[in-house]
Protein backbone atom coordinates (compact mmCIF):
# COMPACT_ATOMS: atom_id res chain seq x y z
CA UNK A 1 0.00 0.00 0.00
CA UNK A 2 2.91 2.31 -0.76
CA UNK A 3 2.65 4.33 -3.98
CA UNK A 4 0.29 1.73 -5.44
CA UNK A 5 -1.92 4.33 -7.06
CA UNK A 6 1.03 5.78 -8.98
CA UNK A 7 2.40 2.53 -10.41
CA UNK A 8 0.79 2.54 -13.86
CA UNK A 9 1.67 5.63 -15.88
CA UNK A 10 -0.93 6.09 -18.61
CA UNK A 11 0.86 8.82 -20.56
CA UNK A 12 3.15 6.17 -21.99
CA UNK A 13 0.38 3.72 -22.98
CA UNK A 14 0.55 2.94 -26.68
CA UNK A 15 1.08 0.26 -29.27
CA UNK A 16 4.66 -0.38 -30.35
CA UNK A 17 5.02 -0.16 -34.11
CA UNK A 18 7.92 -1.75 -35.99
CA UNK A 19 8.17 -1.59 -39.80
CA UNK A 20 4.58 -0.39 -39.94
CA UNK A 21 3.22 -3.25 -37.85
CA UNK A 22 2.17 -3.31 -34.22
CA UNK A 23 4.35 -5.82 -32.38
CA UNK A 24 3.03 -5.15 -28.90
CA UNK A 25 2.06 -2.41 -26.48
CA UNK A 26 3.69 -0.57 -23.63
CA UNK A 27 2.95 1.47 -20.53
CA UNK A 28 4.95 3.23 -17.85
CA UNK A 29 5.61 1.70 -14.44
CA UNK A 30 6.86 3.14 -11.17
CA UNK A 31 8.04 0.81 -8.41
CA UNK A 32 5.75 0.75 -5.35
CA UNK A 33 8.41 1.36 -2.72
CA UNK A 34 9.80 4.33 -0.81
CA UNK A 35 13.35 4.27 -2.12
CA UNK A 36 15.25 3.20 -5.19
CA UNK A 37 15.55 -0.55 -5.61
CA UNK A 38 18.30 -2.58 -7.17
CA UNK A 39 16.60 -4.20 -10.15
CA UNK A 40 17.28 -7.73 -8.95
CA UNK A 41 14.81 -6.94 -6.16
CA UNK A 42 12.03 -6.19 -8.62
CA UNK A 43 10.25 -9.50 -8.18
CA UNK A 44 7.32 -11.09 -9.94
CA UNK A 45 5.03 -9.03 -12.15
CA UNK A 46 1.47 -10.31 -12.31
CA UNK A 47 -0.11 -8.50 -15.21
CA UNK A 48 -3.65 -8.79 -16.54
CA UNK A 49 -4.77 -6.82 -19.56
CA UNK A 50 -8.52 -6.84 -20.16
CA UNK A 51 -8.68 -9.85 -17.88
CA UNK A 52 -6.06 -11.88 -19.75
CA UNK A 53 -3.04 -12.97 -17.72
CA UNK A 54 0.20 -12.00 -19.47
CA UNK A 55 3.13 -14.34 -18.83
CA UNK A 56 6.39 -12.64 -17.84
CA UNK A 57 8.14 -14.18 -20.85
CA UNK A 58 6.22 -11.71 -23.00
CA UNK A 59 7.41 -8.67 -21.04
CA UNK A 60 10.49 -6.54 -21.41
CA UNK A 61 11.56 -3.56 -19.36
CA UNK A 62 13.16 -0.36 -20.65
CA UNK A 63 15.07 1.57 -18.05
CA UNK A 64 17.54 4.39 -18.68
CA UNK A 65 17.56 3.66 -22.41
CA UNK A 66 18.28 -0.05 -22.08
CA UNK A 67 15.69 -2.72 -22.87
CA UNK A 68 15.94 -6.18 -21.28
CA UNK A 69 13.66 -9.19 -20.91
CA UNK A 70 11.73 -8.84 -17.65
CA UNK A 71 13.19 -12.09 -16.30
CA UNK A 72 16.76 -10.82 -16.72
CA UNK A 73 16.31 -8.14 -14.04
CA UNK A 74 16.83 -10.85 -11.44
CA UNK A 75 20.43 -11.25 -12.69
CA UNK A 76 21.41 -7.61 -12.25
CA UNK A 77 22.52 -6.77 -8.69
CA UNK A 78 23.89 -3.33 -9.65
CA UNK A 79 21.45 -1.16 -11.63
CA UNK A 80 19.11 0.93 -9.51
CA UNK A 81 15.55 1.74 -10.45
CA UNK A 82 15.56 5.17 -8.91
CA UNK A 83 12.77 6.31 -6.61
CA UNK A 84 9.88 7.65 -8.69
CA UNK A 85 11.50 6.97 -12.07
CA UNK A 86 9.26 5.58 -14.78
CA UNK A 87 10.33 2.42 -16.60
CA UNK A 88 8.54 1.14 -19.67
CA UNK A 89 6.94 -2.30 -19.71
CA UNK A 90 6.58 -3.62 -23.25
CA UNK A 91 4.33 -6.61 -23.86
CA UNK A 92 4.97 -8.74 -26.90
CA UNK A 93 1.59 -8.90 -28.70
CA UNK A 94 1.54 -9.16 -32.50
CA UNK A 95 -1.10 -6.78 -33.84
CA UNK A 96 -1.08 -4.70 -30.65
CA UNK A 97 -4.25 -3.69 -28.85
CA UNK A 98 -7.33 -2.36 -30.64
CA UNK A 99 -8.29 1.31 -30.27
CA UNK A 100 -10.41 2.06 -27.24
CA UNK A 101 -10.33 1.55 -23.49
CA UNK A 102 -8.31 -1.22 -21.84
CA UNK A 103 -7.94 -2.32 -18.25
CA UNK A 104 -4.40 -2.75 -16.99
CA UNK A 105 -4.15 -4.64 -13.70
CA UNK A 106 -0.68 -5.08 -12.25
CA UNK A 107 0.53 -6.65 -9.02
CA UNK A 108 4.24 -6.03 -8.56
CA UNK A 109 6.45 -7.70 -6.00
CA UNK A 110 9.39 -5.88 -4.41
CA UNK A 111 11.79 -8.21 -2.60
CA UNK A 112 12.49 -6.33 0.59
CA UNK A 113 13.82 -8.71 3.23
CA UNK A 114 12.79 -6.83 6.33
CA UNK A 115 9.12 -6.61 5.34
CA UNK A 116 7.47 -9.79 6.61
CA UNK A 117 5.56 -11.63 3.92
CA UNK A 118 7.14 -9.55 1.15
CA UNK A 119 5.84 -6.39 -0.41
CA UNK A 120 3.35 -6.20 -3.24
CA UNK A 121 1.94 -3.14 -4.91
CA UNK A 122 -1.31 -3.32 -6.84
CA UNK A 123 -2.72 -0.84 -9.32
CA UNK A 124 -5.58 -1.03 -11.80
CA UNK A 125 -6.16 1.65 -14.41
CA UNK A 126 -8.42 1.98 -17.39
CA UNK A 127 -6.43 3.52 -20.25
CA UNK A 128 -7.24 4.42 -23.81
CA UNK A 129 -5.28 3.66 -26.92
CA UNK A 130 -5.67 5.43 -30.26
CA UNK A 131 -4.38 3.70 -33.35
CA UNK B 1 10.59 24.20 30.98
CA UNK B 2 14.14 23.26 31.97
CA UNK B 3 16.83 24.52 29.62
CA UNK B 4 17.47 21.92 26.99
CA UNK B 5 19.98 21.35 24.23
CA UNK B 6 17.68 19.57 21.84
CA UNK B 7 18.01 20.68 18.22
CA UNK B 8 15.55 20.47 15.36
CA UNK B 9 16.02 18.65 12.08
CA UNK B 10 13.90 17.28 9.27
CA UNK B 11 14.25 14.07 7.37
CA UNK B 12 13.78 14.78 3.68
CA UNK B 13 11.84 11.49 3.76
CA UNK B 14 8.97 13.75 4.84
CA UNK B 15 8.83 15.23 1.33
CA UNK B 16 9.08 11.86 -0.43
CA UNK B 17 5.74 12.14 -2.22
CA UNK B 18 6.66 15.52 -3.70
CA UNK B 19 10.01 14.09 -4.79
CA UNK B 20 8.48 10.86 -6.16
CA UNK B 21 6.05 12.85 -8.32
CA UNK B 22 8.82 15.25 -9.36
CA UNK B 23 7.03 18.20 -7.81
CA UNK B 24 10.14 19.06 -5.77
CA UNK B 25 13.82 18.57 -6.45
CA UNK B 26 16.42 17.98 -3.77
CA UNK B 27 17.31 21.67 -3.90
CA UNK B 28 13.63 22.66 -3.57
CA UNK B 29 13.46 20.63 -0.36
CA UNK B 30 16.54 22.32 1.06
CA UNK B 31 15.07 25.73 0.22
CA UNK B 32 11.94 24.65 2.10
CA UNK B 33 14.04 23.68 5.15
CA UNK B 34 15.49 27.17 5.19
CA UNK B 35 12.06 28.77 4.76
CA UNK B 36 10.67 26.71 7.64
CA UNK B 37 13.61 27.64 9.85
CA UNK B 38 14.82 24.07 10.35
CA UNK B 39 18.55 23.91 11.16
CA UNK B 40 19.31 20.23 10.49
CA UNK B 41 18.83 17.95 7.50
CA UNK B 42 18.64 14.17 7.26
CA UNK B 43 18.66 12.22 4.00
CA UNK B 44 18.05 8.66 2.84
CA UNK B 45 20.75 7.90 0.32
CA UNK B 46 18.76 5.33 -1.62
CA UNK B 47 15.78 7.62 -1.83
CA UNK B 48 17.15 10.93 -3.05
CA UNK B 49 20.76 10.53 -4.15
CA UNK B 50 20.95 9.20 -7.68
CA UNK B 51 23.18 6.16 -8.08
CA UNK B 52 23.71 5.70 -4.33
CA UNK B 53 26.28 4.69 -3.10
CA UNK B 54 28.26 5.29 -6.31
CA UNK B 55 27.89 9.04 -6.25
CA UNK B 56 29.65 11.56 -8.47
CA UNK B 57 32.02 14.09 -6.94
CA UNK B 58 29.97 16.84 -8.53
CA UNK B 59 26.98 15.78 -6.41
CA UNK B 60 28.94 16.27 -3.19
CA UNK B 61 30.14 19.70 -4.36
CA UNK B 62 26.57 20.67 -5.18
CA UNK B 63 25.29 19.33 -1.84
CA UNK B 64 27.75 21.38 0.18
CA UNK B 65 27.15 24.51 -1.83
CA UNK B 66 23.40 24.14 -1.22
CA UNK B 67 23.88 23.56 2.51
CA UNK B 68 26.00 26.67 2.72
CA UNK B 69 23.62 28.74 0.61
CA UNK B 70 20.57 27.74 2.66
CA UNK B 71 22.30 27.71 6.04
CA UNK B 72 21.70 24.04 6.86
CA UNK B 73 23.60 21.46 8.89
CA UNK B 74 23.87 17.91 7.53
CA UNK B 75 22.92 15.62 10.41
CA UNK B 76 22.13 12.06 9.43
CA UNK B 77 22.37 9.61 6.54
CA UNK B 78 19.90 6.72 6.57
CA UNK B 79 21.17 3.48 5.09
CA UNK B 80 19.65 0.15 4.17
CA UNK B 81 20.96 -3.32 3.60
CA UNK B 82 19.21 -5.32 0.90
CA UNK B 83 20.38 -8.90 1.56
CA UNK B 84 18.48 -10.38 -1.40
CA UNK B 85 20.15 -8.66 -4.35
CA UNK B 86 21.82 -11.86 -5.60
CA UNK B 87 19.62 -14.32 -7.41
CA UNK B 88 20.45 -17.56 -5.62
CA UNK B 89 21.88 -16.57 -2.26
CA UNK B 90 21.72 -14.01 0.50
CA UNK B 91 24.48 -11.46 1.03
CA UNK B 92 27.32 -12.71 3.19
CA UNK B 93 28.38 -10.95 6.36
CA UNK B 94 31.50 -9.68 4.56
CA UNK B 95 29.31 -8.09 1.90
CA UNK B 96 27.12 -6.45 4.53
CA UNK B 97 30.22 -5.09 6.25
CA UNK B 98 31.44 -3.75 2.90
CA UNK B 99 28.05 -2.14 2.34
CA UNK B 100 28.23 -0.30 5.68
CA UNK B 101 31.84 0.75 5.09
CA UNK B 102 30.64 2.29 1.83
CA UNK B 103 27.87 4.11 3.73
CA UNK B 104 30.50 5.48 6.13
CA UNK B 105 32.54 6.85 3.22
CA UNK B 106 29.44 8.51 1.76
CA UNK B 107 28.40 9.89 5.15
CA UNK B 108 31.83 11.44 5.59
CA UNK B 109 31.56 13.18 2.24
CA UNK B 110 28.02 14.36 2.98
CA UNK B 111 29.33 15.89 6.19
CA UNK B 112 26.85 14.13 8.49
CA UNK B 113 27.86 12.96 11.95
CA UNK B 114 25.71 9.87 12.17
CA UNK B 115 24.28 7.03 10.16
CA UNK B 116 20.86 5.55 10.87
CA UNK B 117 21.63 1.86 10.60
CA UNK B 118 18.70 -0.28 9.68
CA UNK B 119 17.44 -2.92 12.06
CA UNK B 120 18.60 -5.86 9.89
CA UNK B 121 22.22 -5.35 11.02
CA UNK B 122 23.87 -7.66 13.58
CA UNK B 123 26.08 -6.98 16.59
CA UNK B 124 28.99 -8.61 14.77
CA UNK B 125 28.61 -6.31 11.76
CA UNK B 126 28.60 -3.29 14.06
CA UNK B 127 31.71 -4.54 15.85
CA UNK B 128 33.43 -5.07 12.52
CA UNK B 129 32.65 -1.55 11.28
CA UNK B 130 32.90 0.63 14.38
CA UNK B 131 36.65 1.24 14.05
CA UNK B 132 36.15 2.71 10.59
CA UNK B 133 33.22 4.77 11.88
CA UNK B 134 35.36 6.15 14.71
CA UNK B 135 38.09 7.09 12.26
CA UNK B 136 35.54 8.97 10.18
CA UNK B 137 33.99 10.58 13.26
CA UNK B 138 30.59 9.14 12.42
CA UNK B 139 28.43 7.15 14.78
CA UNK B 140 26.48 4.05 13.75
CA UNK B 141 23.04 4.22 15.25
CA UNK B 142 20.58 1.37 14.94
CA UNK B 143 16.97 2.40 14.62
CA UNK B 144 14.52 1.35 17.31
CA UNK B 145 11.36 1.05 15.29
CA UNK B 146 7.96 -0.54 15.86
CA UNK B 147 7.17 -3.37 16.39
CA UNK B 148 10.40 -3.47 18.43
CA UNK B 149 11.10 -1.34 21.49
CA UNK B 150 14.23 -0.85 23.57
CA UNK B 151 13.15 -3.84 25.65
CA UNK B 152 12.94 -6.26 22.70
CA UNK B 153 15.49 -9.10 22.60
CA UNK B 154 17.63 -7.76 19.74
CA UNK B 155 17.71 -4.25 21.20
CA UNK B 156 18.74 -5.67 24.57
CA UNK B 157 21.50 -7.63 22.86
CA UNK B 158 22.64 -4.38 21.24
CA UNK B 159 22.69 -2.65 24.62
CA UNK B 160 25.03 -5.36 25.88
CA UNK B 161 27.19 -4.96 22.77
CA UNK B 162 27.34 -1.19 23.29
CA UNK B 163 28.36 -1.71 26.92
CA UNK B 164 31.08 -4.15 25.94
CA UNK B 165 32.49 -2.18 22.98
CA UNK B 166 32.17 1.06 24.92
CA UNK B 167 32.44 3.37 21.94
CA UNK B 168 30.67 6.71 21.65
CA UNK B 169 30.26 5.82 17.97
CA UNK B 170 27.64 3.12 18.58
CA UNK B 171 24.09 3.84 19.63
CA UNK B 172 20.46 4.12 18.69
CA UNK B 173 18.13 6.24 16.61
CA UNK B 174 14.81 6.24 18.42
CA UNK B 175 11.69 6.30 16.25
CA UNK B 176 8.86 7.92 18.17
CA UNK B 177 6.40 5.63 16.37
CA UNK B 178 6.91 3.25 19.30
CA UNK B 179 4.73 5.63 21.29
CA UNK B 180 1.67 5.39 19.04
CA UNK B 181 -1.04 6.05 21.58
CA UNK B 182 -3.96 6.23 19.18
CA UNK B 183 -4.53 4.48 15.85
CA UNK B 184 -4.32 6.99 13.00
CA UNK B 185 -7.70 7.86 11.56
CA UNK B 186 -5.97 8.18 8.20
CA UNK B 187 -5.50 4.39 8.39
CA UNK B 188 -9.11 3.51 9.15
CA UNK B 189 -10.34 6.09 6.63
CA UNK B 190 -8.17 4.49 3.95
CA UNK B 191 -9.50 1.02 4.74
CA UNK B 192 -13.05 2.29 4.56
CA UNK B 193 -12.34 3.80 1.13
CA UNK B 194 -11.18 0.31 0.15
CA UNK B 195 -14.46 -1.20 1.32
CA UNK B 196 -14.11 -1.90 5.04
CA UNK B 197 -17.37 -1.54 6.95
CA UNK B 198 -17.33 1.42 9.37
CA UNK B 199 -18.21 -0.89 12.29
CA UNK B 200 -15.10 -2.99 11.60
CA UNK B 201 -12.89 0.10 11.32
CA UNK B 202 -14.31 1.33 14.63
CA UNK B 203 -13.60 -1.92 16.44
CA UNK B 204 -10.01 -2.03 15.12
CA UNK B 205 -9.38 1.49 16.41
CA UNK B 206 -10.99 0.68 19.76
CA UNK B 207 -8.98 -2.50 20.26
CA UNK B 208 -5.74 -0.65 19.50
CA UNK B 209 -6.49 2.44 21.54
CA UNK B 210 -7.67 0.40 24.54
CA UNK B 211 -4.72 -2.02 24.33
CA UNK B 212 -7.01 -4.97 23.69
CA UNK B 213 -5.30 -6.33 20.61
CA UNK B 214 -5.74 -9.91 21.84
CA UNK B 215 -9.48 -9.75 21.12
CA UNK B 216 -9.15 -7.95 17.78
CA UNK B 217 -9.63 -10.91 15.47
CA UNK B 218 -12.61 -12.28 17.41
CA UNK B 219 -14.25 -8.85 17.34
CA UNK B 220 -13.76 -8.59 13.58
CA UNK B 221 -15.20 -12.07 13.03
CA UNK B 222 -18.18 -11.20 15.23
CA UNK B 223 -18.93 -8.41 12.75
CA UNK B 224 -18.62 -10.84 9.82
CA UNK B 225 -15.39 -9.15 8.80
CA UNK B 226 -13.64 -10.25 5.61
CA UNK B 227 -10.17 -11.63 5.01
CA UNK B 228 -9.18 -8.14 3.79
CA UNK B 229 -10.24 -6.78 7.19
CA UNK B 230 -8.07 -9.35 8.95
CA UNK B 231 -5.17 -8.55 6.59
CA UNK B 232 -5.47 -4.88 7.51
CA UNK B 233 -4.83 -5.78 11.14
CA UNK B 234 -1.38 -7.00 10.16
CA UNK B 235 -0.25 -3.40 10.06
CA UNK B 236 -1.97 -2.53 13.32
CA UNK B 237 -0.18 -5.39 15.06
CA UNK B 238 3.10 -3.77 14.04
CA UNK B 239 2.30 -0.59 15.93
CA UNK B 240 3.51 -0.10 19.47
CA UNK B 241 2.10 1.92 22.33
CA UNK B 242 4.95 1.82 24.82
CA UNK B 243 5.66 3.96 27.85
CA UNK B 244 7.97 6.90 27.00
CA UNK B 245 9.56 6.72 30.47
CA UNK B 246 11.04 3.34 29.55
CA UNK B 247 13.69 5.06 27.42
CA UNK B 248 15.25 6.89 30.38
CA UNK B 249 17.77 4.16 31.37
CA UNK B 250 19.07 4.11 27.79
CA UNK B 251 19.42 7.83 27.13
CA UNK B 252 23.20 7.75 26.74
CA UNK B 253 22.81 5.47 23.74
CA UNK B 254 20.12 7.51 22.01
CA UNK B 255 22.00 9.73 19.59
CA UNK B 256 19.22 10.83 17.27
CA UNK B 257 15.43 10.81 17.15
CA UNK B 258 13.02 10.24 14.30
CA UNK B 259 10.14 12.43 15.32
CA UNK B 260 7.63 10.32 13.42
CA UNK B 261 4.17 11.64 12.69
CA UNK B 262 1.32 10.79 10.37
CA UNK B 263 -1.22 13.56 10.71
CA UNK B 264 -0.78 17.02 12.16
CA UNK B 265 -4.30 18.20 12.90
CA UNK B 266 -5.61 21.72 12.41
CA UNK B 267 -5.05 22.16 16.16
CA UNK B 268 -1.32 21.63 15.63
CA UNK B 269 -0.94 18.25 17.35
CA UNK B 270 -0.13 14.82 15.98
CA UNK B 271 -3.23 12.67 15.97
CA UNK B 272 -1.46 9.55 17.26
CA UNK B 273 1.74 10.33 19.19
CA UNK B 274 1.67 12.29 22.49
CA UNK B 275 4.56 14.70 21.90
CA UNK B 276 3.57 16.82 24.88
CA UNK B 277 4.35 13.80 27.10
CA UNK B 278 7.45 12.62 25.26
CA UNK B 279 9.46 15.82 24.91
CA UNK B 280 9.61 16.62 28.65
CA UNK B 281 10.94 13.07 29.16
CA UNK B 282 13.65 13.65 26.55
CA UNK B 283 14.57 16.87 28.34
CA UNK B 284 14.61 15.08 31.69
CA UNK B 285 16.89 12.42 30.20
CA UNK B 286 19.30 15.08 28.96
CA UNK B 287 18.90 14.34 25.26
CA UNK B 288 21.04 16.79 23.31
CA UNK B 289 20.79 15.52 19.74
CA UNK B 290 18.41 16.32 16.93
CA UNK B 291 14.68 15.71 16.81
CA UNK B 292 14.11 15.01 13.15
CA UNK B 293 10.58 15.49 11.80
CA UNK B 294 9.62 12.39 9.86
CA UNK B 295 6.25 12.63 8.13
CA UNK B 296 4.86 9.27 7.06
CA UNK B 297 1.17 9.92 6.54
CA UNK B 298 1.25 10.32 2.79
CA UNK B 299 0.92 6.63 1.97
CA UNK B 300 -2.49 6.46 3.63
CA UNK B 301 -4.03 9.42 1.86
CA UNK B 302 -2.33 9.46 -1.55
CA UNK B 303 -5.15 7.41 -3.12
CA UNK B 304 -7.66 10.19 -2.46
CA UNK B 305 -5.89 13.42 -1.51
CA UNK B 306 -2.97 15.57 -2.55
CA UNK B 307 -0.18 14.90 -0.05
CA UNK B 308 1.33 18.09 1.38
CA UNK B 309 4.46 17.10 3.26
CA UNK B 310 5.61 20.72 3.44
CA UNK B 311 2.50 21.86 5.33
CA UNK B 312 2.68 18.81 7.60
CA UNK B 313 6.32 19.53 8.44
CA UNK B 314 5.54 23.22 8.97
CA UNK B 315 2.92 22.29 11.58
CA UNK B 316 5.14 19.67 13.18
CA UNK B 317 8.08 22.02 13.52
CA UNK B 318 5.83 24.68 15.02
CA UNK B 319 4.73 22.14 17.63
CA UNK B 320 8.32 21.09 18.35
CA UNK B 321 9.35 24.71 18.83
CA UNK B 322 6.52 25.25 21.29
CA UNK B 323 7.28 22.09 23.24
CA UNK B 324 11.02 22.85 23.29
CA UNK B 325 10.35 26.33 24.61
CA UNK B 326 11.70 28.05 21.49
CA UNK B 327 8.47 29.74 20.54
Amino acid sequence: MVYDCYMIVGDDFKNVIKDGKATGYQFGLRIPYFSSVIVSLVGSTELKVDGETIPEERMSVTLYGKTSPKASLADDPVTRWEFGDIGLITVDCPGGLPSGEHTIDIRQEVKIGFITGGLFGHDIKKLSIQN
Amino acid sequence: MTVNKIKRCVSLYSFQEEYFLRKMTLEDMLVTCQELGIPGVEIIGEQMITGYPRISSSFFDQWHSWLEKYGLTPVCLDQFIFPQIYKNRLMTEDEMVASILEDIRVAKRLGVKLIRVQHSVTSRILERTVAEAEKAGISLDVEIHAPSTLESPFEQELVRTFERVDSPYLGFVLDLGIFTRRLGRIMTDRWMRMGMKPAVAKVIAECYDNRQMDKLEDDIRALNGTQDDLDATFLVKHLVNSDPRHILPYMKYIHHIHAKFSEMTDEGRDYSIPYEEIIPILVEGGFSGYLSSEYEGGWFIQDAFVVDGVEQVRRHQRMLKQLLGEA
